[in-house]
């Protein structure tokens, strides 16, 4: 058989079925010796379970996968890996308090006696990093490491179990710019010393840059198949969601006015106790969008928790409207301070799973009239309230009865959007406010968002995805290390000089 | 890639270094002290000294404190794989139970043979107890502090009902003078010349020491308790290591309960572990999950247990006995909830581990 046009990987009409859900049907791959394919797809496409499947954590329903032409089945991880299948999932699988070594021995590892032979171990990571320029400290523990390094340790991880095939889940989402370049230089070694390489995304950009071949996969099944070289963002966009999407969002200069939120040197601590703001100062001011950008981890969501009331300011003011708002309750930051919250992690903080989507919408505003009348809650009031809003933001569900968590995501998401929009405001304060949803979903809530700005409403944006913070901000924040690095204004934003700041290098 | 590519920092070889010192000093003035009361008469006349110091107080800590090294062991194994056991006191008197019936039934063997029969028993029915925790909570995905509850509650049950008042054990183990070192002064008493149980407590601290932190089989049993699903991606069954450990950990539990019955007391009371179960627990969080930190912590515990009996013997008054009485758990109140926030739990413990379909 010529080795050539033998694929080292092929997934041939793979469907799998969880309970209610159909995540893959009818799915055809071909991964070519020494090629990166990029596997291009939403949130929720499939590609995820598609990619656990071809590692063996999932088993199929029905169809077959084939390595280097022979059919396989993998009942567990391990049967893959000794099929020279690696994989660096989404969130790593890392156990934070062990050393490198640990890890990147764990499963498959070496001992003297009945020893672990940490000695042996540390020189084959020590080789594998200078052979795929993978800088990382062996003796390092995980939690004490950046999320980049923690990346080259997973890819790690699969070459020192002699992986030829890597699947790489989503592995620029953590990564600034500059990482994600990095990564990519990885990548390319890799492929010239004849890896082949599954390239997990739903980054348009990112795809055109690096991969060889494109398959799209839309609602768990294989659209078709893209070269990067006559391909567009557009194009792959329009297959991606079924339909033509507008990429950038439409909107006039910004006219800002008065200040609505003062932020005056302030300093806290994380769950920890560790130091997670120093000396924040910022102003937001009425009819402009500020964008906070940074890597994950910087502040950011502290940041937030400090301004909604629901962490403790050390020291340092927080104004709204020019009243005085620091340390006092959320409820009075959200009453007296007219502003609303989308929080980033909207099942632990945004709604209750189990109430039901009337309820949900009303978490904020079901102690005053009409929905509370004394001591008694107006359920007529509040279903009127639902039936409305649930028209307005389009959140797709058979009934304002049903419960909040059988919604997906990208409907979660404007039922919050739609509660917090729903009341007199001037100060918005929205963290993540299109995580893990669709495209679809991502444009209606990011008009939205315009559309109070143009309201004269003060807006502050969250967002570790830095087309998000570009496409909406007029004025830009980075954040790094609890630090205010720097504030640009759109205009004068690149990439380029936001990724720099993202890693505290500061021109 | 370059700007973090060089930060790696060996930040936790620091985190318990102050507190390592303060140990040390701690346990260096203690052992000056020991040896001066032990040996020199100046010393040794005061009362006070004698309640603190005395070979009688460390021979009698020693004692007290091996039912819960071997609890404390038995709560390390299972956590450190992710599964919450605070069944151990359960699980002790279970064993307990299960050693005093089988030292009964064979009371006409020889003396050896019929205490070894007994220590195998204890160590089943323990492991047995382990498997019933295992089968609640891994197979049937119940909530492990209810299932560890079950645990108490049935073993207080069933022996009590099973429990013969008429049946005597006869004999029990005695302590056995290891040659040579035993003659070591005041050191030589109190560690040398112990019944076997104790011996094998001992080495056992080292031994699951060795295991956790430099086999394979540690390593993985780690990981699953920290990151299960890490395990798993590198093939690694995560229950089946849970069911191994719990049935380890629940067969140290056992022997505890053994100590009790066949080198302790000699006979079986109904609920005779009387919380030893639960301050081995204790023992294990001061002790911040690791073998030997779990057994300090037991140690300190069981000398606050031979200060109470020191000062009766001792004939002081002055402090109400019950008072004394109060010592081990005002210490467990106090190094719990005082340390709580320096010590760290295995990350996934008390979660039930799904291989297929659940989480992304």
């Amino acid at each position: 058989m010529d080795a050539s046009t033998t694929p080292v990987l092929e997934v041939r009409n793979i469907t799998k079925k969880f309970p209610g859900v159909i995540a893959n049907q009818d799915v055809n791959i071909r991964l070519m010796p020494g090629e990166i394919l990029a596997l291009l797809g939403e949130n929720g496409a499939g590609k995820s379970t598609l990619m656990n499947i071809v590692y063996g954590l999932y088993h199929p329903t029905s169809g077959e996968i084939l390595v280097n032409g022979e059919p396989v089945v993998f009942h567990t991880p391990r049967d893959a890996i000794a099929r020279g299948i690696g994989m660096v999932h989404q969130h790593f699988q890392l156990v934070p308090v062990m050393t490198v070594v640990e890890n990147v021995m764990l499963g498959d590892e070496s001992t003297k006696l009945g020893k672990l032979d940490r000695k042996l171990v540390a020189a084959r990571i020590t080789e594998l990093s200078e052979r795929y320029n993978l800088a990382v400290d062996p003796h390092a523990i995980i939690e004490d490491l950046p999320v980049g390094v923690r990346q080259r340790v997973e890819i790690i991880k699969a070459l020192y179990r002699k992986a030829d095939i890597l699947i790489l889940d989503e592995p620029t989402a953590v990564l600034t710019p500059q990482e994600i370049e990095g990564l990519f230089q990885v990548m390319e070694l890799l492929r010239g010393q004849g890896k082949s390489i599954i390239f997990i995304t739903h980054k348009l950009k990112e795809v055109l840059h690096i991969a060889d071949r494109i398959v799209v996969l839309r609602g768990g099944k294989t659209v078709g198949e893209a070269d990067p070289k006559t391909a567009t963002q557009a194009s792959l966009a329009s297959m991606m969601v079924g339909r033509e999407v507008i990429l950038t969002v439409e909107k006039e200069a910004a006219r800002p006015t008065e200040v609505v939120l003062e932020l005056e040197g302030i300093s806290a601590r994380d769950d920890l106790g560790q130091p997670a703001l120093r000396n924040v100062s910022l102003q937001v001011h009425a009819g402009e969008i500020v964008g906070v950008a940074g890597v994950q981890g910087n502040g950011q969501t502290e940041l937030v928790e400090v301004i909604t009331g629901l962490r403790h300011a050390d020291s340092g003011h927080t104004r709204i409207n020019g009243k005085e708002m620091t340390n006092t309750s959320p409820r009075h930051i959200t009453v007296e301070g007219e502003s609303c919250h989308v929080p980033e992690d909207r099942h632990a903080y945004g709604m209750v799973d189990s109430y039901s989507i009337a309820h949900n919408l009303v978490l904020n505003t079901y102690f005053q009239p009409p929905f509370a009348r004394n001591a008694t809650i107006n359920e007529k009031a509040i279903n009127e309230h639902a039936a409305k809003l649930v028209e307005k933001f389009d959140v797709r569900t058979p009934s304002v009865q049903t419960a909040g968590r059988s919604l997906s995501g990208g409907n979660q998401q404007k039922m919050v959007v739609a509660r917090e929009f729903s009341r007199p405001i001037k100060l918005l304060i929205a963290a993540q406010p299109t995580r893990g949803i669709d495209v679809g979903s991502i444009e209606f809530i990011h008009n939205q968002i315009v559309a109070k700005r143009d309201e004269g409403i003060a807006v502050l944006v969250v967002s570790s995805e830095l087309d998000e913070i570009m496409a909406l901000s007029d004025r830009i924040v980075v954040m790094y290390k609890g630090e205010i690095i720097d504030i640009v204004p759109r205009a004068e934003a690149t990439r380029e000089g936001l990724g720099l700041l993202m890693a505290g290098i500061k021109a | 890639m370059s700007a973090a590519a060089t930060v790696a920092m060996p930040k936790a070889k620091r985190r318990f270094r102050t507190g390592t010192i303060v140990l040390a000093v701690a346990g260096i003035l203690f052992l000056t002290m020991v040896i001066l009361v032990n040996t020199v008469d100046a010393f040794g006349d005061n009362t006070w000294l004698r309640v603190f110091f005395s070979v009688s107080a460390l021979n009698f800590t020693l004692r007290a404190s091996v039912p819960l090294i071997l609890g404390a062991l038995c709560g390390i194994l299972c956590e450190r794989t992710g599964i919450v056991n605070i069944g151990i006191e359960g699980m002790m008197l279970a064993g307990a139970f299960a050693a005093f019936v089988a030292k009964v039934s064979t009371n006409h063997w020889p003396l050896m043979g019929s205490l070894l029969f007994g220590v195998v028993i204890a160590l089943a029915v323990g492991a047995l107890m382990g498997l019933l925790h295992g089968v609640m909570s891994i197979r049937y995905k119940m909530d492990q502090i209810i299932s560890g509850t079950v645990l108490i509650i049935l073993a207080a049950g069933v022996t009590a009902y099973l429990f013969d008042r008429n049946a005597v054990a006869e004999g029990k183990f005695s302590a056995v003078a290891i040659p040579g070192l035993a003659q070591i002064p005041v050191v030589g008493e109190v560690i040398f010349q112990n019944p076997p149980i104790t011996y094998a407590a001992l080495i056992l601290v080292v031994v699951v020491h060795y295991g956790l932190f430099y086999t394979r089989w540690g390593l993985r049993s780690r990981a699953c308790g920290e990151h299960p699903r890490a395990a798993d991606t590198v093939g690694i069954n995560v229950n089946r290591y849970r069911y191994f450990n719990t049935m380890i950990g629940g067969s140290l539990a056992g022997l505890a309960g053994g100590f009790l019955v066949l080198e302790a007391v000699g006979q079986f009371q109904e609920g005779m572990t009387a919380g030893r179960g639960f301050i081995a627990l204790a023992a294990m969080i001061f002790g911040n999950w690791m073998p030997f930190g779990a057994a300090g912590a037991a140690v300190l515990f069981g000398y606050t247990q031979a200060l109470q009996n020191e000062l009766l013997l001792a004939g002081v008054t002055a402090v109400p006995r019950q008072f004394v009485s109060m010592i081990p758990y005002i210490v467990t109140i106090v190094a719990v909830s005082g340390f709580v926030g320096r010590v760290r739990a295995p990350a996934a413990e008390g979660k039930v581990y799904e291989t297929e379909g659940g989480s992304e």
